[in-house]
């Protein structure tokens, strides 16, 4: 009893310590319409898993030095004559392909491939969960101490400038923290279903929110009652814990719509 | 001292020469207008000085520690983005309620601090960036088309204010403008641009030099009467020496009317 207590414990803290950190990231996202900049940032980092598993070095780290790579490399390209869309099309279904193609290439690996894609949080271990909680804390403390200047940065470059703040910089202090959180998520939803860590609850939060800060904290609470309530929905029921924790987010969205339809309709 | 000097500044912008030997200067508590046809590098001029663009060759001097006001040409908030007005007043550093209240005042903008960006009028927004630049103490004022979409008396409130505005924080303004006669009536000095400085000085010394009636002379008759009745039927000549430009302003210049 002890036993199954502790993991489950562990799980619930590795998901409150990604949710922690992907929600305020996720408003980012949001804002700055990156939605498919965190895709293709979160499918290439199948390719880092790949790679760590051949080289036998750790997943994480091999999973945030693609993401990275690859955040870096969109950032790059970005502006440079493609459409963006097309562009990160192209880039995140490949990078997901060839990373695919890549782990079929190791032996011993192919069971293991649906908890890189959909994440293993009940296999989550007490150096996982170390790793989770450092990342969070990291990507935390980056956005608190960027909060006003990634905020004006977003809200127009040129503004930015004025006020002394290079909005390049603040980009690429994103482009990291993105990476950071793709690394950390991996094992709790799997590179597949990562954008939505970082979307859903913004998206939901938006609804309630009248400041960028309030939105931040709503979906941090939002990403955390997913991560609880799926983690809890997915024991019940025995269901896949990844998306379990996803179709709660989503179900907070589609409340959150209602109730801002209704809370207008009075007013 | 200046508070911003350029020297035979060039720019390039995606492989296109935007600015060629241009040599500008600010100083302290003038006002000065930029005007110029469409892509003739006026809100490039003002990016430099911003420091949103490097120049490609000559150099930019600011006076050190210069404190900028920036109300850009455009502000795209996207609707994703909650934000009250007192929270974008508080960016990038934050406000106290009562200096924030007193720059909404001094831009006309009183009582809007809880109210969202994105159910400002156009002209409650200008007003309320024109508060925001004002939150620095700037030394110099710049504005961007500050008056874009803004009807003929509203426009012109807008020039009353920033007056108003320069007479009590005696900062320098720097703008961009295409409504040239309620500009040039309300400016120390006028640059006529067109990728490079085509002339320049008090504005009747510019509503009257062949470099501008070049570009403006068939768009700007009406404009130019309510300035200068001298020059009405010198068209002819400017005719002559016209631009498509100078057609393309017109229409928008109308439109905005």
């Amino acid at each position: 009893m002890t036993l199954l207590d502790s993991f489950l414990t562990r799980a619930a803290l590795a998901g409150v310590g990604t949710a922690l950190a992907a929600a305020p990231l996720g408003c980012f996202v949001v804002w700055r319409r990156m939605a498919y900049f965190g895709d293709a940032t979160a499918h290439a980092a199948i390719l880092g898993v790949a790679l760590a598993l051949a080289l036998d070095i750790s997943i994480f780290g091999g999973a945030l030095l693609v993401a990275l790579a690859m955040a870096t490399l969109v950032s790059t390209l970005s502006g440079r004559g493609y459409a963006m869309d097309t562009l990160l099309g192209v880039m995140a279904h490949s990078a997901l392909a060839i990373g695919l193609v890549a782990v079929s290439f190791l032996s011993g690996v192919r069971i293991d491939l649906m908890a890189y894609l959909f994440g293993d949080i009940l296999a989550v271990s007490r150096t996982d969960l170390l790793v989770i909680w450092i990342g969070a804390a990291l990507v935390l403390a980056l956005l608190a101490w960027r909060w006003s200047a990634l905020l004006t940065a977003t809200l127009n470059p040129d503004l930015a400038h004025a006020a002394g703040i290079d909005p390049r910089r603040e980009q690429l202090v994103l482009t990291f923290a993105l990476a950071v959180v793709v690394a950390v998520a991996i094992k709790v939803v799997g590179v597949l279903l990562i954008a939505a860590l970082l979307i859903i609850p913004a998206a939901a939060a938006r609804a309630f929110a009248d400041t960028p800060e309030r939105m931040g904290v709503f979906a941090a609470l939002i990403g955390v009652t997913s991560a609880l309530v799926g983690l809890w929905a997915s024991y019940t029921f025995d269901t896949p814990t990844g998306p379990s924790i996803v179709c709660v987010a989503a179900l907070c969205f589609v409340l959150a719509g209602i109730a801002r339809l209704a809370t207008r309709q009075k007013a | 001292m200046s508070l911003v000097e350029t020297r035979h500044l060039g720019v390039d912008l995606g492989g296109k020469t935007v600015l060629q030997g241009v040599d500008f200067r600010i100083d302290p508590g003038e006002i000065v207008t930029v005007v110029g046809p469409n892509g003739s590098g006026k809100s490039t001029l003002l990016r430099l000085i911003v420091g949103a663009v490097a120049p490609s060759r000559g150099t930019i001097t600011r006076k050190p520690g210069l404190r900028i006001g920036y109300v850009p040409q455009k502000l795209h908030i996207d609707p994703t983005l909650p934000m009250t007005v007192m929270r974008f007043l508080g960016l990038p550093r934050r406000v106290a309620r009562r200096a924030a209240d007193e720059a909404l005042r001094r831009a006309g903008a009183e009582g809007l601090a809880d109210r969202q960006m994105t159910d400002l009028s156009g002209g409650q927004f200008q007003r309320v960036m024109l508060a925001r630049a004002l939150l620095s103490a700037p030394e110099l004022l710049i504005l961007d088309e500050p008056t874009q979409g803004l009807d003929q008396p509203g426009s012109a409130a807008f020039y009353r204010r920033i007056d108003e505005v320069r007479a009590e924080l005696g900062c320098a303004v720097l703008m961009v403008s295409h409504e040239l006669h309620v500009v040039m009536a309300a400016s120390d000095r006028v640059i006529c641009l067109n990728g490079h400085v085509c002339c320049e000085g008090a504005p009747e010394h510019v509503a009257s030099a062949p470099e501008y009636r070049a570009l403006f002379g068939t768009g700007t008759q009406g404009a130019l009467a309510l300035y200068r009745h001298e020059h009405n039927h010198s068209h002819d000549h400017a005719h002559g020496h016209g631009h498509d430009h100078g057609h393309d302003h017109k229409h928008g210049h109308e439109a905005a009317e």
